[in-house]
């Protein structure tokens, strides 16, 4: 424990955290230049302007287009909060899918049916879908500290379970059967859009981002400032050292992937009361913002700050490909995209070998030795661990 | 009976692929490499056979065709788990991460590639390999039209590789090699096996049977393959899972699963169920729920092998 506030480790820690931004940094050069080379193999005289646009759409098409990046993000940054959340206290939350998928729908519902609660609805609302992504994220989290099981495949049980029900219940409940989805939510229950649709005029983006940008504020003073963060980053550093030191480690696990739930569903929330128009389709199809939590926060490295910044990233790319159908390319590439630098961040000790052999240093061999995000690898393969515990401890 | 007759062979459909597939992510497990990709695995080795099966529809049909897109399927299957186990093996990457990636990549190349060919993403085939009635066997009463009518050779290949599977696992060098890295690489190493080429070997027998299930789910239920296998690369999964990655209740749990989906899907058409006045949604969460109780019970004397998702790593011993 005392290995968190050491002086030493600290500095080692930052040389670390240097390395994975770099090893970030390289894994996102290393998907545009794949999405390029798969542009340049389809139609090699298209692909360089479609490839500008991807990645200047936002600058060159003024404040509209700076507008939908900021909306586009906005579900990405929550989920990807809520699975970084999960990576900095020890456990791989693949279920936000399902947590944000119930999150929609207690939005959806409370939004329909919950009128009389007059000018703060939305915020009840939203509310409502915290509460349903962290009830729902806490299933997991039950079955992994009181029945040990591995949280990776409960929630991906979890994430189509709850696809069937919602797609059921929104069938019964809030159903527009022309249309085949969710019934509109009243007005009041729509986020008030702050101004930003006159700063971003002609945008979706309402006032979802700035609750997106408060919650990883919030999950940075958790996590850094309080006692209770620092109480599940010791259960998600080692379960058996922070019993020892007297933490309720059954506890901690459950309210972790409770808080985390509780960010996807918000996510959820978010997107359904935006007021652009979007509602919920029933279609037996994973939500896909859910997976693409799971790349932001790699990206961003799991850190509440760089996910905001990861998720930036994501909506500006994902703007950027659908300007780019004007050049006859399917906008599916940025997906190809994006999935491949999850890819290159899994495999991020490929880049952290490049980084540390044009250093010529070899001191943080420790350190290397294992991939960042590892957070499934049980604690009982004590090398591993421990090693992983030094660089997390010193990274946090 | 017509009903039943029609019952078991719709049950074959949806059975058939989850056991292959299933089995495929067994060999990988087994091997010690967690293999939540199966789906991508899945999309990809149906969409390199459809496009096969498109392309050479001008030219043959019938078996002969069916057989040579299972062998395309086996092939792009193994080619894209050559990317899961360069990440796992070689790359120590976390599996979880990378499996998710090849979830992401799959789909998203299938669309992608779709659309630059044929501008929308649903690729079309003509199915000329329905089997109206196997000669002789089909003539048995009750077993014949049960199995051996109105049924596809896809079916028979599921079963040919659970035998092969359960021989391969069990009574082969091979087979208590991968299951000595599965369970404890370092006592395998110590002995003189290489792992990492047994987990290779894992995966990529994986990724064959993956694209083969891939192909053999779309088969029987579509004409259009819209870049999806509806979920069942995880379905197969909770399979592997629930079947306690060992062949034989693989098969059990593969059929149950395989009744769960025929009945969400043939509710509607038969009166029995109708009236018992259980919602739809019932059949379909059930496969997934069960799984969940069964790990929750047998957490504790779990057969999961044990080495599974460690990565090797040879300096560590």
């Amino acid at each position: 424990m005392n290995k968190l506030t050491e002086k030493k480790p600290r500095r080692f820690g930052t040389i670390t955290l240097n390395i994975s931004f770099l090893s970030a940094i390289m894994a996102v050069c290393a998907g545009l230049l794949l999405g390029l080379l798969v542009l340049l193999c389809t139609n090699a005289s298209q692909a360089f302007p479609a490839f500008k646009t991807i990645l200047f759409t936002p600058i060159t098409g003024g404040r509209r287009q700076l507008g939908q990046v900021l909306y586009f993000a906005t579900p990405l940054i929550c989920t990807g909060l809520s699975v970084g959340f999960a990576f900095k206290t020890g456990l791989f939350n693949i279920g936000a899918s399902g947590q944000f998928t119930l999150g929609a729908y207690a939005a959806i519902v409370t939004g329909v049916y919950c009128g009389f609660f007059g000018g703060v609805h939305w915020v009840v609302c939203l509310a409502f879908a915290a509460l349903a992504g962290a009830l729902w994220g806490s299933i997991p989290g039950l079955l992994k500290a009181y029945y040990n099981v591995n949280e990776v495949i409960t929630s991906i049980m979890l994430n189509y379970t709850s696809m069937y029900i919602v797609n059921y219940l929104i069938v019964k409940t809030c159903y527009n059967q022309l249309k085949n989805q969710s019934a509109n939510v009243l007005e009041s229950a729509l986020i008030p859009k702050f101004g930003l649709n006159r700063l971003f005029p002609g945008s979706s983006v309402g006032g979802g981002i700035i609750i997106a940008v408060l919650a990883a504020i919030a999950i940075y003073v958790l996590l850094e400032k309080t006692t209770f963060g620092y109480e599940l980053k010791a259960v998600g550093l080692s379960r058996d050292a922070a019993k020892y030191a007297g933490i309720n480690e059954k506890r901690g696990i459950v309210l972790s992937m409770a808080i985390s739930g509780a960010l996807s569903g918000l996510g959820g929330g978010l997107v359904y009361l935006a007021g652009a128009g979007k509602n919920f389709n029933v279609v037996e199809v994973l939500l896909m913002e859910g997976m693409d939590g799971i790349s932001v926060a790699l990206l961003g490295l799991s850190h509440p700050i760089g996910v905001l910044f990861a998720g930036l990233f994501f909506g500006w790319i994902t703007v950027g490909g659908f300007n780019m159908q004007l050049y006859s390319f399917a906008p599916e590439i940025v997906d190809v995209i994006s999935s491949t630098i999850i890819y290159f961040a899994a495999c991020s000790l490929m880049f952290r070998g490049i980084i540390e052999s044009m250093r010529g240093g070899k001191k943080q061999g420790a350190a290397v030795a294992t991939a960042t995000p590892a957070p499934t690898a049980p604690p009982d393969t004590a090398p591993a661990a421990d090693s992983e515990a030094k660089e997390k401890g010193g990274a946090l | 009976m017509e009903t039943f007759y029609y019952l078991v062979q719709q049950m074959m459909f949806f059975t058939v692929p989850l056991l292959i597939v299933a089995l495929g992510g067994m060999f990988s497990e087994r091997s010690g490499i967690v293999n939540v990709a199966l789906e991508g695995i899945m999309i990809f080795g149906a969409f390199c056979s459809v496009l096969f099966l498109n392309f050479t529809q001008d030219f043959i049909s019938g078996q002969f065709q069916l057989l040579l897109a299972l062998l395309v399927a086996a092939a792009s299957g193994a080619l894209i788990s050559l990317l899961h186990a360069y990440a796992s093996v070689n790359m120590r990457a976390n599996q979880v991460i990378s499996g998710t990636a090849i979830n992401l990549l799959a789909p998203a190349f299938a669309i992608y590639t779709a659309r630059i060919i044929f501008g929308v993403q649903q690729i079309g085939f003509v199915n000329t390999f329905r089997i109206a009635k196997v000669p002789i066997l089909g003539d048995i009463p009750f077993i014949g039209p049960m199995f051996f009518q109105k049924c596809y050779i896809t079916t028979y290949l599921g079963f040919i590789i659970l035998a092969i599977s359960y021989v391969v696992l069990y009574k082969t060098r091979f087979g208590l090699r991968l299951r000595a890295c599965g369970e404890h690489p370092q006592a395998a190493d110590s002995v003189g096996i290489n792992v990492y080429k047994m987990r290779y070997a894992g995966t990529i027998i994986s990724g064959i049977l993956g694209g083969i299930g891939g192909l053999v789910f779309i088969v029987p239920v579509t004409t259009q393959f819209n870049a999806s296998v509806a979920g069942y690369g995880f379905l197969a999964l909770a399979v592997l899972i629930f079947g306690n990655w060992k062949p034989i209740p693989i098969l059990w749990a593969a059929l149950f699963f395989g009744m769960m989906k025929t009945l969400s899907a043939a509710y509607s058409g038969i009166p029995f169920l109708l009236n018992l006045g259980i919602p739809n949604v019932v059949f379909k969460v059930i496969p997934y729920i069960a799984t969940l109780v069964v790990l929750a019970f047998t957490s504790k004397n779990s057969a999961a092998p044990r080495a599974e998702g460690v990565p090797y790593d040879k300096g560590q011993r």
